[in-house]
């Protein structure tokens, strides 16, 4: 029998708003540091920008509805040393505004931080025209370009952090609703303190059966679906891989030694993303049995974000599955 | 600090006999340069010409020694393709030696095919994928009013880069902002990749599109040096919007055979024609000598 009281339960977890993080950490950096400015596309009340913009309207700029132009304005204010934050939905951004972040930000390795909400099918009820499922895939494939997916509102607030102190092109992928907090208060996990490092994944949980390497929101489905397994006397590591590029690829390839079965999980297409990065590394590397968890190769479609997860195969009883195939794989 | 800041100087005979002979030298580095590199943009990079030597060589304050300078004025090529003609500007300028011109577009070269602010000294933005110099400016121009500095911001674009909807993105956020700090300068030579800018998709009444997009608009015949540095002085006092300076041009401007040939937009010229060129070159600046 199952004790799910006792392990990493969703329904007794707190949730809150990566945005709301997200606004409250840009509008403290903002105190420290005036070189920091703004910009939105019509979004600031609901990327949370609007915090920033209520402090420091002067360093603020909404530039309306038009994000080839958002792109173009941050490249030439990093020019002139600002250190500007984009924000939009994920769509709009990498969408939208991908040929002008190619050419005028990443190319030239200008330091602006694009930080969009709404990623994944986190969306819910807007559907497939305000997805965007491969946002991680397409920034990803840039040169010069880091790309970030915090787990929480918790590590939204350490990545912002260290994402202002980074120099150079960064996509900050965040989530449209409150999520479940994985970490504690103060970027702790199960009492120990933890430090956040761009390109250096957090293993939460380890184990000598299976690791599932996991980024965004589905952090938290994989701690579940580890913490159900240890039920079944499976032992299964769970690593937080909040940078999926550059890719932690010594923990990765650590992993594939120490288990010889892997599973990723994200909130994205099993096309490109930290499923496509993996399977990069270890393909020319160690070859070893693995199972992606993500979208499989659609544009989605309206509901709340809950039930997406389940109809496109997201949540934690997926990775167990997908955990108990790729036992099966390694024998 | 070597300081090029000459835009005080009188538009006298002799400044005027000056900078049109740097521009002559601009479309002779452009035509042999781009007959080396067998490939680039010679056409719309004779047109700019004239324009080019009048922002390098009198209007624009730069160190040519310290690039980065921080009170510098930015100039951005927004129709990147014509980089020929910038690059031949700035090595005269002193920000890289001439030597270089030789190897445009060669692998290793500092001088890519469109320009690259991390390779090219003196290149303020990586252009060429069209439409987005004007944002980029836009961008510089706030900075300078944050940060309460005197320098202004020039952006250079093509008339086919108007079909553009970024160039309009642009435009509006100019308006809005009322960056008076930055000018745009559309070189309305008439021809695109394709042929005639209005038979591709017409622009006209271009003057008022801008006018409505809320720009102060002035327009000038391009190759008139004098009519360039007037403009250029005159949009300084035009406050509280930007300004734009519709400049009318001839593509291919200077080379009887190319001017306005749709087919030397994207065509360097073979050796037997950069030497006919290159002597109408020399027999049109005998010309200005005796004027």
């Amino acid at each position: 029998m199952k004790d799910r009281s006792k392990g990493f339960n969703l329904e007794t977890r707190q949730e809150a708003l990566m945005r709301e993080a997200y606004g409250r950490t840009l509008a403290e950096l903002g105190e420290k540091d005036s070189s920091i400015v703004v910009l939105d596309a019509d979004l600031s009340t609901s990327t949370k920008t609007s915090v920033f913009a209520e402090r420091f309207p002067e360093r603020f700029f909404n530039v309306g509805v038009a994000e080839a132009n958002l792109m173009g304005i941050a490249a030439g204010l990093a020019s002139a040393g600002k250190i500007p934050f984009v924000s939009t939905f994920s769509v709009f951004g990498t969408e939208k505004g991908l040929s002008q972040f190619k050419q005028s930000i990443a190319y030239p390795k200008l330091n602006v931080k694009i930080v969009v909400t709404h990623g994944g099918l986190t969306v819910g009820e807007d559907g497939a025209s305000h997805f965007c499922l491969w946002d991680i895939a397409i920034m990803r494939a840039l040169p010069n370009t880091t790309v970030v997916v915090p787990a929480d509102a918790i590590e939204t607030e350490m990545a912002i952090m260290a994402v202002a102190k980074h120099q150079g092109p960064t996509f900050v992928r965040l989530t449209r609703p409150k999520t479940p907090l994985v970490y504690e208060e103060g970027y702790r996990y199960s009492g120990h303190q933890l430090k956040f490092e761009i390109g250096k994944s957090v293993t939460l949980e380890d184990g000598g059966d299976a690791t599932i390497i996991a980024t965004g929101p589905l952090v938290a489905e994989a701690l579940v679906a580890a913490s159900n397994l240890k039920m079944e006397n499976l032992d299964v590591g769970v690593i937080n891989m909040h940078t999926v590029k550059p890719l932690d690829e010594r923990t990765v390839l650590k992993a594939a030694v120490e288990t010889n079965a892997l599973v990723t999980a994200e909130d994205h297409s099993v096309i490109g993303g930290l499923g496509g990065a993996v399977t990069e590394v270890l393909a020319e590397n160690r070859p070893t049995p693995l199972r992606r968890i993500g979208v499989r190769d659609e544009y989605g479609e309206s509901g709340p974000w809950r039930k997406l997860y389940e109809r496109y195969g997201l949540t934690s009883q997926h990775i167990e599955k997908a955990v108990r195939e790729v036992l099966k794989m390694k024998r | 600090m070597v300081v090029f800041d000459r835009k005080s100087e009188p538009h006298d005979p002799g400044l005027i006999r000056k900078l049109k002979k740097t521009a002559l030298s601009i479309r002779r580095d452009v035509l042999t340069m781009t007959t080396r590199a067998g490939s680039g943009h010679p056409g719309g990079s004779l047109s700019c010409a004239d324009l080019l030597a009048a922002l390098y060589f009198h209007h624009l304050r730069y160190d040519p020694e310290n690039p980065g300078w921080e009170d510098r004025d930015r100039f951005i090529l927004s129709k990147g393709h014509a980089c020929p003609a910038l690059y031949s500007a700035l090595s005269m300028a002193g920000f890289f030696s001439r030597e270089a011109l030789r190897d445009l577009r060669k692998c290793g070269s500092i001088l890519q095919g469109h320009p690259d602010m991390n390779t090219t000294p003196g290149i303020e933005a990586s252009t060429g994928s069209l439409g987005q110099g004007l944002s980029i400016g836009c961008g510089m121009a706030l900075a300078a009013r944050l940060d309460r500095r005197e320098y202004r911001v020039y952006v250079l674009m093509g008339d086919g880069e108007m079909n553009e909807g970024q160039v309009w993105e642009a435009a509006m956020a100019g308006a809005h902002y009322e960056v008076d700090n930055l000018l745009a300068i559309v070189d309305r030579n008439m021809i695109q990749l394709d042929g005639p800018t209005e038979k591709i998709l017409r622009l006209e009444p271009l003057n008022e599109k801008w006018k409505a997009f809320g720009w102060h608009v002035m327009e000038i015949d391009g190759h008139d040096m004098l009519q360039i540095l007037e403009a250029l002085d005159a949009a300084e006092k035009i406050k509280h919007k930007p300004t734009v300076i519709i400049a009318h041009t001839v593509k291919g401007k200077g080379v009887s055979f190319m001017e306005n040939q749709v087919k030397y937009h994207g065509k360097a010229l073979t050796e037997d024609e950069l030497q006919k060129a290159l002597e109408e070159l020399d027999r049109g600046g005998e010309g200005e000598r005796q004027e």
